[in-house]
């Protein structure tokens, strides 16, 4: 077995999202195995349309400071979520939805983008995944 | 032997890199790929990355007086 990146995704700000999913992206470039743990805040990013909807960590002032960061990101030729997305699985990366936090936030398989996720599990799942992993992040 | 192009300049971290892998998981063994690029960062990434792989870096050139790159591969 290859070398392999874990992510858990614990937050759903937009900057974080494109932490997990840049890092992520590198790591599948750079012929590793990589996987994200989406789960509390992070999960609600996958529920369909959502997955750039998060606030900024800091200075989100309300959406104002978010709507700077983009234009910038724009000006930057930065990537959207999606397309990170999009490549992220092509290149063969995992999508672990927690289960748990479905219940708490009372949501269904029907609201989330099922097309992207390859498992639905616990902190069990992640260890799984985590215990022969070279690089592993809490985001 | 095939030749492959791929274009990403203009494009910022991490596409160059990912574009780059997603061509070379379509060649085959012996085919060239090769990336024009502008990303300072990945002129150096590209490499290490094909390195990782185990993959022959055939030449890396500087062009539009040093603006731009491109990197040779063989898959």
């Amino acid at each position: 077995m290859g070398e392999k990146t874990v992510i858990i995704l614990h937050s759903g700000d937009m900057d974080k999202v494109y932490s997990a999913l840049i890092i992520a992206n590198g790591a599948l470039a750079m012929g590793m195995e990589a996987s994200i743990y989406f789960t509390f805040w992070g999960l609600m990013r996958l529920k369909k349309g959502e997955l750039d909807k998060g606030p900024l960590s800091k200075m989100n002032m309300l959406g104002l400071g978010r709507q700077m960061i983009k234009r910038r990101m724009d000006r930057a030729n930065v990537a959207s979520l999606e397309r990170l997305m999009n490549d992220f699985k092509e290149l063969g990366g995992k999508i672990i939805a927690c289960e748990m936090t479905m219940e708490i936030m009372g949501l269904s398989k029907e609201d989330l983008r099922t097309d992207w996720i390859d498992e639905w599990g616990a902190v069990g799942s992640y260890i799984q995944e985590a215990r022969n992993a070279n690089v592993t992040l809490f985001i | 032997m095939a030749e492959m192009e791929i274009d990403v300049r203009g494009q910022t971290c991490p596409i160059p890199l990912v574009e780059c892998r997603k061509a070379l998981k379509k060649a085959s063994p012996g085919d060239l790929v090769i990336v024009k690029g502008t990303h300072p960062a990945s002129r150096k990434e590209i490499p290490m990355a094909c390195e990782a792989m185990g993959l022959k870096v055939l030449g890396i050139e500087d062009k539009e007086g040093g603006k731009e790159w491109e990197i040779k591969i063989q898959r």
